[in-house]
């Protein structure tokens, strides 16, 4: 394994040796190895971009149909027939394909976007270019890391359109719902299209995240110490990590849940009668699936936030003008959450009959995440505090990320203390938890990101005033959609409801459903500003026109405006000093390149 | 055709909106302003603030219109507690929450950038930072404290004088087995269930059986004031008893008994009083989807007094005599599946 790492930097320094002669942006390539079959880093992780934002657009539309059917149980809407067909006949939306809707909605969010849509964008794009290497460990498997990618996200596609519907037992898919075909119609093919599709995009979790762990590790530049890496490398390794030691726990998972549904297996299964006839299945225990699920499934939350961590501490530290507050304490933080993601799994599983005992240590260890929380948001407040803040849209962005983070956090210790949870385990205040946090929260990471690094994707900058359009409506439609919710859960509204109106506890809520379905529709529209904006600037965007237009100390900026592959035209530069020195250089300049070397006498960080 | 158009007319919407914005941006520019427009930054930092300021009265707005359903008063023992650690908690969060929302907003706008400003090199302080490590780290503590206390007594063992009954989830209602005279919930096995005469598949050579009584409309009668355990099973896939009204939730798995306990202090003629609705009920919700008819899984729990009670209990007829008595023989029993100790029902009520 090292040697071919070794390998890999003496291959580029052979670059650097000619002067860039060999590079490939020299050579004539062909379409289809430059854009679409591509081993360069950038160009896969524009595909992993626009792959996230088809996705996303899709899973979005899924959220505004149930909601419409949630705002307006009464009402039909003969626009859902339209995209839907028989799944709403004359407008009504069936309660089969509602479930098929939620199920979709969620996969899609937190494994499409979030997970391979977030991470395979920014890690892709940035750690080659942050910590100053050529390309990835390993650019092959980088590309098949994506291709994986793009099969799983066919099949899961394909789902969607046969006829018994897609996976319909919600995006954790729980034994024995989801293991039997007689529980519901969603159980059938949709579900064995559903797995195929997961254990793909678990393979192509898994190249991509060894890679990024390969190439933080092996291929920084001459100079470029761990601790002189931006957090936002931090924050990507520790992705990577979280995702390489348990997405095969999920896998193994749905290894067994396959062989459950098509070989006769009980590993989850027992004592069941359904369909009319008892099943043999005798000895199995559906609580292990939700073992196997959550040792991902917890983690996988934070594979979620941690990217957006990482962008929002770059871009508020940057646009402040001002160092990243606490740096090493940034690192220790995560590295907290990331062990502590381990350990906490059970408590999505508080009230499944698991020993009570066991629970209060998971209580425990799930409120010490609270801890490095708390630090993170008390650190991003104080890197504004006396900065020299420009609004840019990215700035916008990581502000709200923080408020976003703060409010999703702190619903979290209600969810987290079991005895509370006993009342509000699956209710609206779960919904208004999550969302907010590793929703909202991780979007706004996300889209920060999006604004901060678009020009060094693509040459050009997105248009400001759509941004902050865009930025004004979601996150004020966030908290109008999500902040209401709590009040639901707390009345013990349960989630996942097709319709409310024949509880006598819950159907007070009616005109809060449409409200909040009113609200979730124009966010949707919002959205499409931002898809509109960002396809048509990579056209017709303003063009670049220096090299660091956000006047950043970090190594992205010190490539060409459009960087071929290969990153650097000549040497790869080498790094002197850590990536958050805002400080004047005495050249009119209130920040100083990675690159420059220290002044005599002055001490690296 | 007609979808076609109008999605083609919509995108063509959005391109006129990003032209103009385009325009509006580069004469902005060609007016000379610097890396971003002075006045742009001062109009954002102005609209963060305003926007905090909505928010909070936002969130007044919305706790004002919604405090009253937020939470139905608490009909069980421990409900009451349950509401006074949630009110702490609340509490808690809200400070923090409150603070450091104002302190995100505050700076943002004060510390706008302008022609004067330079940033403060400030990249760490091991004491502040030793500060708000440990200060997090004790209110954590207390709230873990509060939590375990609570958890210990919810989770704990049932009073000895506790009522038994079963509840049972499948796809989509509830059954209901109450012991009968005895007190003592009988076998049962998952290969005896029949639709039609057996519907929790009862060994009918269990004598503790032949007295317990089945509702399978979902009804749940309690007798106020006197502490319940409730036995939790599922015939299929897994359900979840949400009793939203007694702060109590438990998920119904296959093949393994849950219990939960609980003391209901409430009678439902009383709370219709209380919540002045006179079709009030409390429901019990499933609260694991568990497909297309999961929400309409409803049950009902009546609360009564013991008198009520027992003039509703003695006009049950116990399950054997209604499908037992006039036709015996259970035709599917032929086979006689092998004894298998999967009656976890009964060892856990006869401990």
């Amino acid at each position: 394994m090292s040697d071919v790492i070794i390998q890999g930097t003496n291959v580029a320094h052979t670059h650097d040796a000619h002067g860039g002669h060999h590079g490939h942006e020299h050579h004539e390539q062909h379409f289809i190895t430059k854009y679409i079959f591509s081993q360069d880093h950038k160009v896969i992780a524009k595909q992993f971009l626009i792959t996230g934002i088809i996705w996303a657009i899709i899973g979005a539309l899924m959220s505004v149909f149930f909601r419409l059917q949630l705002g307006f149980p009464n009402e039909t809407f003969p626009i859902m027939e339209k995209f839907l067909g028989e799944w709403a006949k004359g407008g009504k939306l069936n309660p089969e394909f509602y479930y098929a809707l939620v199920t979709m909605h969620g996969t899609i969010l937190v494994f499409f976007v979030l997970t391979a849509g977030l991470s395979g964008t920014f890690a892709n794009l940035l750690i080659p270019l942050q910590i100053g290497a050529r390309d990835m460990a390993s650019p092959f498997m980088n590309m098949l890391s994506y291709w994986f990618f793009f099969l799983s996200s066919i099949i899961m596609f394909v789902s969607l359109f046969i006829q018994t519907g897609p996976a319909s037992g919600g995006w954790t898919t729980y034994p024995p719902l989801s293991a039997l075909k007689e529980a519901s119609l969603g159980s059938g093919l949709g579900m064995d299209l559903w797995l195929v599709s997961m254990a793909l995009f678990v393979v192509s979790s898994l190249l991509g995240g060894l890679n990024y762990i390969s190439t933080i590790l092996n291929m920084r530049t001459k100079g470029m110490t761990m601790t002189r890496m931006p957090l936002t490398i931090w924050a990507l390794l520790f992705t990577a990590i979280l995702g390489v030691l348990s997405f095969p726990v999920l896998f193994s998972g749905f290894v067994l849940l396959i062989f459950d549904r098509n070989f006769g297996t009980s590993f989850y299964l027992s004592e069941i009668f359904i369909g009319g006839k008892a099943l043999p299945h005798v000895g199995g225990s559906a609580i292990l699936y939700q073992h196997l699920f959550w040792f991902l499934g917890h983690p996988e939350v934070y594979i979620i936030m941690l990217p957006g961590m990482g962008m929002a501490s770059e871009v508020l530290s940057n646009h402040s003008r001002k160092p990243i507050f606490g740096y090493s304490a940034m690192i220790i933080s995560m590295i907290g959450i990331t062990v502590l993601a381990f350990v906490v799994w059970a408590h999505h599983m508080f009230v499944t009959g698991m020993s009570p005992f066991l629970g209060s240590i998971f209580v425990l260890l799930t409120l010490l995440i609270a801890v490095p929380s708390a630090v993170k948001v008390f650190n991003w407040l104080t890197t504004i505090w006396k900065g020299n803040i420009r609004f840019t849209v990215p700035m916008m962005f990581a502000i709200g990320f923080v408020s976003l983070f703060i409010s999703g956090g702190l619903t979290g210790l209600f969810l987290g203390n079991s005895a509370l949870d006993i009342h509000l385990h699956d209710t609206y205040f779960v919904i208004a938890h999550f969302h907010i946090v590793m929703g909202v929260s991780a979007f706004f990471g996300m889209f920060a990101g999006i604004y901060h690094w678009f020009p060094k994707m693509f040459g050009r900058f997105m248009n400001n005033t759509l941004g902050y359009i865009h930025f004004f409506i979601t996150l004020a439609g966030a908290y109008l959609i999500f902040w209401p919710m709590h009040y639901e859960g707390i009345a013990g509204m349960p989630r996942r409801y097709y319709d409310y109106s024949a509880w006598e506890s819950f159907k007070q809520f009616e005109s809060l459903n449409s409200f909040i379905s009113i609200a979730a529709v124009l966010v949707f529209f919002a959205q499409l500003i931002f898809v509109v904006n960002f396809f048509v600037s990579i056209f017709r965007g303003r063009k670049m026109t220096t090299q660091n237009p956000w006047g950043s100390p970090s190594l992205e900026w010190t490539t060409p405006i459009n960087p071929g592959h290969g990153n650097w035209e000549g040497d790869i530069p080498e790094v002197h000093r850590w990536p958050y020195d805002y400080r004047d250089d005495g050249n009119g300049n209130d920040f100083i390149s990675q690159t420059t070397p220290l002044k005599p006498g002055e001490e690296a960080h | 055709m007609s979808g076609f158009i109008s999605i083609l007319l919509t995108g063509l919407v959005f391109v006129i909106i990003y032209q103009i914005a385009k325009a509006s941006e580069y004469a902005t520019i060609l007016r000379g302003e610097g890396k971003i427009n002075a006045r742009v930054n001062r109009t954002m930092a102005l609209l963060l603030v305003l926007f905090f300021v909505l928010g909070m009265y936002g969130i007044w707005l919305c706790h004002d219109a919604l405090i009253d359903k937020m939470l139905p008063i608490s009909a069980s023992q421990h409900g009451v507690e349950y509401d006074s650690m949630l009110l702490v908690t609340l509490v808690v969060t809200g400070v923090v929450f409150f603070i450091t929302q104002t302190l995100l907003f505050w700076f943002a706008y004060r510390y706008q950038s302008t022609e004067k400003r330079t940033s403060f090199f400030f990249p760490h302080n091991n004491k502040l930072e030793l500060i708000w490590t440990t200060v997090p780290a004790i209110a954590m503590a207390v709230l873990v404290a509060i939590g375990l206390r609570n958890w210990g007594k919810m989770t704990g063992a049932a009073p000895k004088d506790a009522t038994v009954v079963e509840v049972v989830g499948k796809q989509f209602n509830w059954i209901v087995r109450y012991p009968g005279k005895d007190g003592v919930l009988g076998k049962r096995d998952f290969r005896k269930i029949n639709d039609a005469t057996n519907v929790l598949g009862l060994d009918w050579d269990d004598k503790d059986n032949k007295d317990d009584i089945i509702a399978q409309n979902g009804e749940l009668h309690l007798v106020v004031n006197k502490p319940v355990s409730i036995l939790i099973g599922s015939r299929d896939v897994i359900h979840d008893v949400g009793l939203p009204h007694f702060r109590m939730k438990m998920d119904a798995v296959p093949g393994i008994v849950t219990t939960l306990w609980f003391t209901p202090t409430i009678t439902t003629a009383k709370m219709k009083e209380i919540t002045g609705n006179k079709d009030f009920v409390y429901e019990i919700s499933c609260d694991q989807m568990c497909g297309k008819g999961h929400y309409s899984m409803r049950g009902t729990v009546i609360v009564e007094t013991q008198e009520e009670y027992d003039a509703w209990m003695a006009k049950q007829q116990t399950y054997y005599a209604a499908n037992n008595a006039p036709a015996a023989a259970p035709a599917a029993e032929g086979t006689a599946a092998p004894e298998q100790k999967t009656d976890s029902v009964k060892a856990i009520t006869m401990k």
